[in-house]
């Protein structure tokens, strides 16, 4: 059998073309948003969105709603959630979204228990990509579509707030939102990805592309670029990977990803001898901009409005 | 120029008072500066300096006072591209993949349309704005591969970039090479002779003469504000300082 051969014999199944389609597409949406997530330091905040849209997800489901008006009011019920669990208490912001996301994650799986036709919703959970249905595949491409316009329309905007919020509002632009914009496609994107990879895999879509271009060069131009292409080409070897060797195609697609990583991350300790690159010659590190959507309050342009709307 | 300019200060800060929680940052702060002036403003860490910067432009609401700023709202003043914040080193994310061009860029921004997209007359402001302060070879550099004195130089470029009527400079001396402070301190001092305003926070006591004719003392609530050479005096320092504020007064 020869590689061509091998290339095109899964191709053959409508299941693996739909399945390549769909995880492309959705690793591209998730790579191009991966680039602020990690640049704002929201890759926290992507977890605990990608888990807390699941209730919204199921209810939707129920109701006979679009997934993503679900994932959309959770996930800004979420981040609202954590800064009052944070504002008012003593409890830490890290703590608030632990509390906060696992929460509506249990909220979520109590309901697909007691929901009829198990099925379907249970693979929100895990992923399954083999399975998606031809409709499936429309909404991911309308959804991953709608996602990927705004922030490609919007990339400059989004790289001021995660820049400099402080400037953003001094020339007149709210960051809150900004945030809200970033914040309202995250949950967007969280439901394009759980069709692929599931909630609990999402994360891995939503912050390893990003990073492993950051580890490649410093222009959020080029990052732009270089994540979208890396997540692309990990999402068709890992499908292809998980064919052959009869594996969990979503646990593969990140497999390939952290792969990718690796490599990135060994480029950027070779090329660091030669280079100034990294934060280590850049002065002191410092803990981003924000870890959460959520600011301290010595910090209040950072601030997401669901917080205190 | 707007003649209310003339007759009323630039910047125009009253009875400002800011709380966070239980901790007071800013105490019934008065502060005017008038249109064409710049104003030190000296104190330690702590003594309200961001806060009330923060204030002005409007990130921070106080519980009490009003600012205006060249006789209207702040967010009239916000929106017109008038306020300009060169934030602290300290503040920035020295390793975010961006060039300093695209920095200087950032300073056209509200002037731009939905998308940001430069036009001609923007990229000439920038080139402009990089040529005034010497950094047009250095402008496809990453911004944390600059120097201090460059770095401090790059932010100044995008306020002048954005055309601000009222600069606003966090501690723009400190970790700053010579040169680069009187560049700074050059700049400044000609945008002032425009009409700008500028408000500078330093613990450069050294460079404050030669650019601020007035100076103000702040420890949580303005102490002093006279000019600077009166505000320079060791006895007064020492009050803003905490080396026996009552023992002074």
């Amino acid at each position: 059998m020869n590689i061509l051969d091998l290339l095109l014999e899964p191709l053959g199944y409508e299941f693996m073309l739909r399945a390549l389609a769909t995880t492309v597409l959705a690793a591209v949406v998730c790579a191009v948003l991966s680039c602020w997530l990690v640049l704002v330091g929201w890759s926290l905040m992507g977890d605990a969105v990608a888990h807390a849209v699941l209730p919204g997800v199921v209810l939707a489901y129920v109701v006979g709603a679009p997934f993503a008006v679900g994932a959309l009011v959770f996930g800004f019920l979420a981040v609202g959630l954590i800064g009052v669990v944070r504002d008012t208490s003593r409890v830490k912001e890290d703590a608030a979204i632990g509390i906060v996301f696992t929460t509506l994650f249990a909220l979520g799986l109590v309901l697909i228990s007691v929901t009829p036709s198990q099925t379907d919703l249970n693979h929100i959970v895990f992923g399954n990509v083999l399975g998606v249905s031809a409709i499936d595949l429309l909404q991911i491409v309308v959804l991953g579509a709608i996602a990927l316009t705004v922030l490609i329309l919007k990339r400059r905007d989004l790289t001021l707030y995660a820049f400099d919020p402080t400037h953003a509002h001094a020339i007149g632009l709210s960051p809150r939102l900004l945030g809200a914009l970033l914040l309202g496609v995250l949950a967007l994107t969280a439901v394009v990805a759980l069709q692929v990879v599931g909630v609990i895999l999402v994360v891995a879509m939503l912050v390893i592309p990003g990073a492993t271009a950051y580890l490649l060069t410093d222009r959020i131009g080029r990052m732009l670029v270089i994540a979208p292409v890396i997540a692309a080409g990990c999402s068709v070897v890992g499908i292809y990977a998980s064919y052959y060797l009869d594996t969990a195609s979503g646990g593969m697609v990140v497999l390939a990803q952290a792969a990718a990583f690796a490599v990135a991350y060994a480029v950027q300790l070779v090329s660091r001898r030669g280079r100034v690159r990294g934060r280590g010659r850049l002065g002191p590190w410092r803990p981003g901009p924000g870890l959460g959507v959520l600011p301290q309050p010595a910090h209040p342009e950072r601030t997401a409005p669901p917080a205190r709307g | 120029m707007n003649t209310d300019a003339a007759v009323e200060p630039a910047i125009d800060a009253s009875g400002l008072t800011v709380r966070y929680g239980d901790v007071l940052a800013l105490d019934d702060v008065t502060l005017r500066v008038p249109a064409g002036g710049v104003c030190g403003l000296i104190g330690m860490n702590g003594s309200g300096k961001s806060t009330l910067f923060k204030t002005l432009v409007g990130l921070v609401r106080p519980q009490t006072g009003e600012v205006r700023i060249l006789g209207g709202g702040i967010r009239e003043a916000r929106r017109r591209g008038d306020l300009a914040y060169v934030p602290q080193s300290e503040d920035v994310d020295w390793a975010f993949p961006l060039s300093v061009r695209e920095v200087v860029m950032m300073g056209r921004y509200g002037r731009l349309g939905f998308t940001r997209r430069a036009r001609r007359g923007d990229r000439a402001a920038v080139y402009e704005a990089l040529d005034r302060v010497e950094l047009t070879e250095l402008a496809d550099r990453q911004i944390g591969r600059l120097s201090g004195g460059q770095r401090k130089r790059a932010f100044v470029a995008r306020g002048l970039a954005q055309g601000a009527r009222v600069l606003l400079l966090d501690e723009p001396f400190a970790g700053v090479d010579k040169p680069s402070e009187a560049t700074i301190v050059r700049l400044l001092t000609e945008r002032a002779e425009s009409g700008c305003t500028v408000l500078v926070s330093t613990h450069d006591l050294q460079a404050l003469p030669g650019l601020a004719t007035e100076s103000v003392l702040l420890r949580r609530r303005v102490l002093l504000h006279a000019a600077t050479t009166e505000v320079l005096r060791p006895e007064n320092l020492a009050r803003a300082f905490g080396l026996g504020e009552e023992s002074v007064a």
